[in-house]
């Protein structure tokens, strides 16, 4: 549809509350087609840029165009391009599902006809027919999110904006999310997802951009992200601590690195390259020294662990409470 | 599926009528799924009716004499009106702080149908809750003694009232933006509607309290309903007394050419 360019492209966002700058210098570019997650804790402008983008907030200073349009010269035009779908799930919660949409169709100008047979395509396809007619009111979580979804896909919008999208869901019910981002993006649509998870970009994500105060501090495939920072770990944890010294040499030299150890917790963890060898390596190695161990874990950095590598500081969210990390 | 771009000016003005007609038809949609509470909502006024006509009637005096209950009922009309305020607030702040607003300003649909269907529906609604206390009026002995036509324009007035209270809703709702602060708006309503000539005529108050209650927006329209319904206890020492109907007109113009620019000034603010 508007394939002479990016889908999303944003130069030099600005955004000031008071003393706080939301946006200080936002740049981005979405190619078309590809899913992009603007990672980063609360606070760190994910959603004031995605409220520029979609038009509902006007920036300070700097540009951006959606879907081939200009967001503050046409606003107008950019809404006929997108869907969006934010923190909370916004919808009627006294109106039925199919009240919901056949009301957002007709915003769309649908008309009335059209807009009852979308909603029930839309209704069909993200498995909520039988609760069609409760009110949404009554939904769990994760149908409110569906619904959310189909809501911003009225019209079958190229480029779709997505805030959060899987916050306070159950994993059975991110996974349906998931599931259904990834349908979209098999039939072409751009999508700009923020999250706080690292988990959620790497699933979803084409390309990550880490944001914090405002900007953008890394950008790359998840693949490239994961490496720069150190990449994934491998944790132990032993049954004895007798065991402690000999495990911390026998690990160390499965997998060529030094681990780092927690002597109260009995832990020890140690940064890997290739996830299920790496794993398999270190198994095998206590096994063949005959250690035995409570816990044996692969797992990705934490935001909190990406934040420090990236900032030289926690992730502002981890502050107060944070877990400090030894790396 | 839909262009919506760079429409030529009457398909923008069909749009903006079509899309506020859209957003009124949810606003009754939501009276059809919560029947109990549209009900209970048009019956509170006529339970006040019946509390202050049969309850505390006996004590009160009409000035210039007549019956209680006909000097009542236009007090009534005109406090179902200031009630209404309490839904423009609730479904407004609903929907902000929901973010369904932020949902309809992210669509292609006209902006300001946002505001005119929520006008629109609550003018319904006010229509539907007088219907009712008129039937209720007239169930209790309360008669329309002056003509159809300055009855239809007594009507006429309190819509009016509505109308400017629409504004004032909203642009609270819109400043708040806390559904839980109707509470304030439901204790709010009631000094309100007692320091009026609502419910006892302003003469029986103390001076400073009697000159509040005479200038009261809410007096205004009771004074200019009694007078053009032909009910007693119309008129008085003064001036406002004297041109109820002139200020009844004038009060709700007043708030709405200061309400309707605030509550459009902060709606586009919600883009800031």
């Amino acid at each position: 549809m508007h394939d002479d360019g990016p889908a999303i492209e944003a130069e030099g966002l600005r955004k000031r509350y008071g003393d706080t700058e939301a946006l200080s210098g936002l740049d981005l570019t979405v190619p078309a087609g590809t899913v992009c997650g603007l990672l980063g804790p609360n606070g760190a402008g994910k959603t004031t840029a995605v409220r520029v983008l979609t038009t509902l907030l006007r920036p300070d200073a700097g540009a951006a165009r959606v879907a081939g349009a200009d967001v503050l010269r046409h606003p107008e035009r950019v809404r006929a391009r997108i869907g969006l779908v934010g923190q909370h799930a916004a919808l009627d919660e006294v109106l039925s599902g199919r009240q919901n949409l056949v009301l957002f169709g007709r915003l769309h100008h649908l008309g009335g006809t059209r807009a009852r047979a979308r909603a029930a395509e839309l209704l069909a396809r993200f498995d909520l027919t039988d609760a069609a007619d409760r009110p949404v009111g009554t939904y769990s979580g994760g149908m409110r999110r569906r619904l959310d979804l189909a809501a911003s896909l009225i019209l079958d919008p190229p480029v779709l904006f997505l805030d959060e999208p899987t916050t306070g869901l159950d994993p059975r019910a991110r996974a349906q999310v998931w599931d259904a981002v990834r349908r979209l993006v098999t039939d072409g649509t751009t999508v700009l997802l923020t999250t706080q998870y690292l988990e959620e970009a790497d699933q979803l994500a084409h390309s990550i951009r880490v944001v914090d105060a405002g900007r953008v501090i890394a950008d790359g495939t998840p693949e490239q992200l994961k490496t720069a920072l150190g990449g994934d770990r491998v944790d132990v944890e032993l049954a004895r601590a007798a065991d402690l010294d000999r495990a911390v040499r026998v690990v160390g030299a499965a997998v060529a690195a030094t681990p780092l150890v927690d002597e109260a917790g009995l832990r020890l963890s140690v940064p890997v390259t290739g996830r299920v060898a790496a794993l398999a390596a270190v198994l095998r190695a206590l096994d063949d020294a005959g250690l035995s161990a409570a816990d044996v874990a692969v797992r990705r950095p934490t935001l909190d662990e990406v934040f420090l590598r990236l900032t030289g500081h926690d992730s502002p969210a981890a502050r107060p409470t944070g877990k400090k990390v030894t790396a | 599926m839909s262009a919506t771009t760079a429409q030529p000016r009457p398909q923008r003005l069909r749009w903006a009528a079509a899309d506020g007609v859209t957003l009124t038809g949810r606003a009754l949609a939501h009276w059809a799924r919560q029947p109990a509470q549209f009900v209970i909502g048009l019956l509170f006024p006529v339970l006040m009716v019946l509390m202050f006509g049969y309850l505390f009637g006996g004590a009160m005096t009409v000035p210039g004499g007549g019956d209680y209950r006909e000097f009542l009922l236009p007090g009534m009309f005109a406090m179902t009106v200031v009630f209404g305020i309490e839904s423009t607030y609730a479904a407004v702040a609903t929907d902000t702080a929901r973010g369904v607003t932020d949902r309809f300003r992210s669509l292609p649909m006209t902006p300001s149908a946002v505001l005119t269907g929520r006008a629109a529906a609550d003018l319904l609604h006010c229509a539907a809750g007088l219907a009712v206390m008129l039937a209720c009026g007239v169930a209790v002995g309360w008669q329309w003694r002056a003509g159809a036509s300055a009855a239809l324009a007594a009507i006429g007035l309190l819509l009016l009232l509505r109308l400017a209270l629409i504004w004032v809703g909203i642009h609270l709702a819109l400043v708040l933006r806390r559904p839980e602060s109707v509470v304030v708006l439901q204790i709010l309503v009631w000094p309100l509607g007692f320091t009026s000539n609502a419910f006892v005529s302003p003469d029986t108050m103390p001076g400073w309290l009697a000159a509040i209650a005479e200038w009261n927006p809410l007096s205004a329209t009771v004074g200019a309903c009694r007078q053009l319904f032909g009910n007693p206890g119309w008129g008085g020492e003064s001036f406002a007394a004297q041109h109820a109907v002139v200020l009844a007109v004038a009060w709700p113009l007043l708030l709405i050419a200061v309400f309707l620019p605030l509550a459009v000034h902060r709606y586009r603010r919600l883009g800031r």
